[in-house]
């Protein structure tokens, strides 16, 4: 069991350090670093002495490490376009896309869940039918399609919920919070169905399937057989083992949740981190993408390598040692 | 002759005639891709030509007289008189275009990594594979993105409108290959135990000719079916890269750049530049989705996932 958490945590290390390799090769060779911080008017000397300073004339290793180690200590350059580190410019923005990305994976696992329990016990009738052909074209179309329709429907039509921005924010100091006023909860709500529809049907057809697997066990047939009512049945017995799985499914899909969030801010122009990695790839600002590549990368692993760890507490197969 | 009847007996043919959802998908699909190959005639204007284009005809409804000039544009028009169904022609093209390259691309790599991952094994394989695995911990959109930005920050800043679409095809392409390399790499690893290719291996025949005469023909129906499942995610992709504008070039507008356009209009009530494009981007995709969703069940090829 030890040794299965350590070839884990060997992989996630070996996943980070390649990524690391690509920001690296990011900074190194896309565009010459001389070139962006040099005007027009230099001399040789000057050219020379700048790679002296920046390393640029040391080994390929020493310099891959100098760029690790200072990304550790949360240096990972200054911003091309906003003159700024570009990891204070990322952490400035982050609040908005978690709020954003918790806010709808609450949605689509409460829902999820929910319709999925539903559509399971009641396999057959109308509702049944409409929500699972519903959640059909919910998956074939494209997010930012679901966040025009919305925008359509209840900003312009409608009128009743904002399209854009994220309302007005309280600043609670180190965190700027859209979920403490009103025009900020409104703001939200577009937003976060569109962002967590899709996972919200896969949840709910993996609880589905799930569900209607463990309703045809003997188990449920002996609790039938003892005369339980139903509604014991079904939430006593099956949805217990039903979430199991469900929960470290899920877990996996906050991942999914952070990286769709960039299709989502920019269809609403949510001033969060997927906003800022759009405008810097416009843009080819080398830092900031280097920097949410890196962000985005420690969350991914770091989330893979917990939900590993929830298999290991929950399949009791793999603890004994048979892996893979 | 033959070959025609060959088709028409086989037992794909017949399950093809079987699925209504099939034949409408095909059909719909055909129709699309047809139309979009053949756009240059059937549009009524060349949304490229400056000449053509008559500022007094912007804004015009779809099927309604416009006020001033009395054309009558069977989709409208946008704010520079630009026929709407002209544009989503030619948008197709593009659409298409990019959306067949980069499944070819991602095909050709993955199919290559996984025959070589599977049928020489060892170190390659371990290798292969974990390259495999750490693209898959982030979803393939975002892989794009990133090849994208990357890729554009090599091209001088005077050529990056002209090679957009091949970085663009590059990209999704790049993005994509793993889901090939997989299962040719499972199928590979099943093929190589069979008799035929120890025959091969023993009559003295090269390991190229062995993965490329011998395997490559008895994998091809997988990747058959993930490549049109492909087609459909690289349309969405490419549609969602050029949405956010980090597609394809205003001078190549495809249907993801006509609904970026036709978003600004929302607002105004000119619903018919965003409508059209969205529902051709729409039926397109969910016609090659479902035809690919057709092709699995009919095949039914083990597939991983």
């Amino acid at each position: 069991m030890i040794s299965y958490i350590l070839k884990r945590a060997m992989q996630s290390v070996v996943v980070l350090f390649a990524v690391g390799l690509v920001a690296f090769g990011m900074f190194r060779f896309v565009g010459d670093p001389i070139d962006n911080l040099l005007g027009q008017e230099r001399t040789e000397a000057d050219v020379e002495r700048l790679r002296e300073l920046l390393g640029l004339n040391d080994p390929f290793v020493v310099q891959y490490w100098n760029f690790l180690s200072g990304a550790f200590q949360g240096d990972m350059g200054v911003s091309y376009r906003q003159g700024r580190p570009a990891l204070e410019i990322i952490l400035e923005r982050l609040p908005a896309t978690l709020e954003l990305a918790m806010v709808s994976a609450a949605l689509a696992m409460v829902m999820g869940i929910l319709l999925g329990i539903y559509t399971a016990i009641n396999r057959k009738g109308f509702i049944t039918t409409t929500i699972l052909t519903t959640s059909l074209i919910g998956v074939s179309l494209p997010t930012f399609l679901i966040g025009i329709l919305l925008i359509y429907v209840f900003a312009v039509e409608f009128g009743i919920l904002p399209s854009f921005g994220r309302g007005e924010v309280v600043d609670l100091g180190w965190w700027k919070t859209g979920l403490l006023t009103w025009s900020g909860i409104k703001a939200l709500i577009l937003p976060a169905i569109t962002l967590g529809l899709y996972q919200m049907t896969l949840i709910m057809r993996l609880v589905r399937s799930e569900m209607s697997e463990i309703l045809k066990q003997d188990y449920i047939r002996f609790a039938r057989a003892r005369g339980l009512t139903e509604k014991t049945i079904n939430f006593r017995h099956a949805v217990k083992n039903t979430l199991i799985p469900v929960i470290t499914v899920a877990g996996l899909q906050i991942g999914s949740i952070i990286a769709f969030s960039i299709i989502t801010e920019t269809v609403f122009q949510w001033p969060g981190v997927g906003l800022l990695f759009i405008d810097s790839v416009q843009f080819v600002d080398i830092p900031v993408m280097a920097s949410y590549l890196m962000m985005i990368s420690v969350m991914f692993v770091g989330i893979n390598f917990i939900v590993d760890m929830l298999y290991l507490a929950i399949d009791p197969r793999l603890r004994d040692g048979k892996e893979d | 002759m033959a070959m025609l009847k060959r088709i028409i007996d086989s037992d794909l043919f017949w399950s093809f005639r079987q699925s209504p959802v099939a034949m409408i998908s095909a059909f719909v699909a055909l129709l699309l891709m047809l139309s979009a190959v053949f756009a240059p005639l059937i549009a009524p204007h060349n949304p490229f030509d400056p000449a053509s284009l008559n500022l007094m005809n912007g804004f015009s409804k779809p099927m309604e007289p416009n006020q001033f000039t009395q054309d009558v544009f069977l989709f409208g028009t946008d704010d520079q008189g630009r026929d709407v169904f002209s544009t989503i022609l030619h948008g197709m093209r593009i659409s298409l275009f990019v959306g067949f390259a980069a499944v070819l691309f991602a095909m050709v790599i993955g199919v290559v990594a996984g025959l070589v991952a599977g049928y020489v094994g060892g170190r390659t394989d371990a290798f292969i594979m974990r390259i495999a695995d750490i693209q898959l911990t982030f979803p393939s959109i975002l892989v794009a993105m990133l090849i994208f930005g990357i890729a554009k920050g090599f091209t001088p800043v005077d050529m990056r409108d002209q090679v957009a679409i091949w970085v663009l095809i590059i990209s999704i392409g790049l993005s994509d290959w793993v889901q090939f390399a997989r299962v040719v790499r499972g199928a590979a690893l099943v093929e190589k135990k069979k008799e035929y290719v120890e025959a091969a291996a023993l009559v003295g025949r090269k390991p190229t000719a062995i993965i490329f005469l011998h395997i490559l023909p008895n994998v091809l129906s997988p990747v058959l079916v993930i490549a049109t499942i492909s087609l459909a995610l690289a349309i969405i992709a490419e549609a969602t890269l050029s949405f956010l504008g980090i597609g394809a070039p205003p001078t190549e507008p495809s249907l993801g750049t006509l609904i970026r356009i036709g978003q600004g209009y929302l607002f105004s009530g000119e619903w018919w530049i965003l409508f059209f494009p969205a529902v051709t981007l729409l039926l397109l995709a969910l016609s090659v989705n479902l035809l690919g969703d057709w092709l699995r069940d009919a095949l039914n090829p083990k597939l991983d996932d």
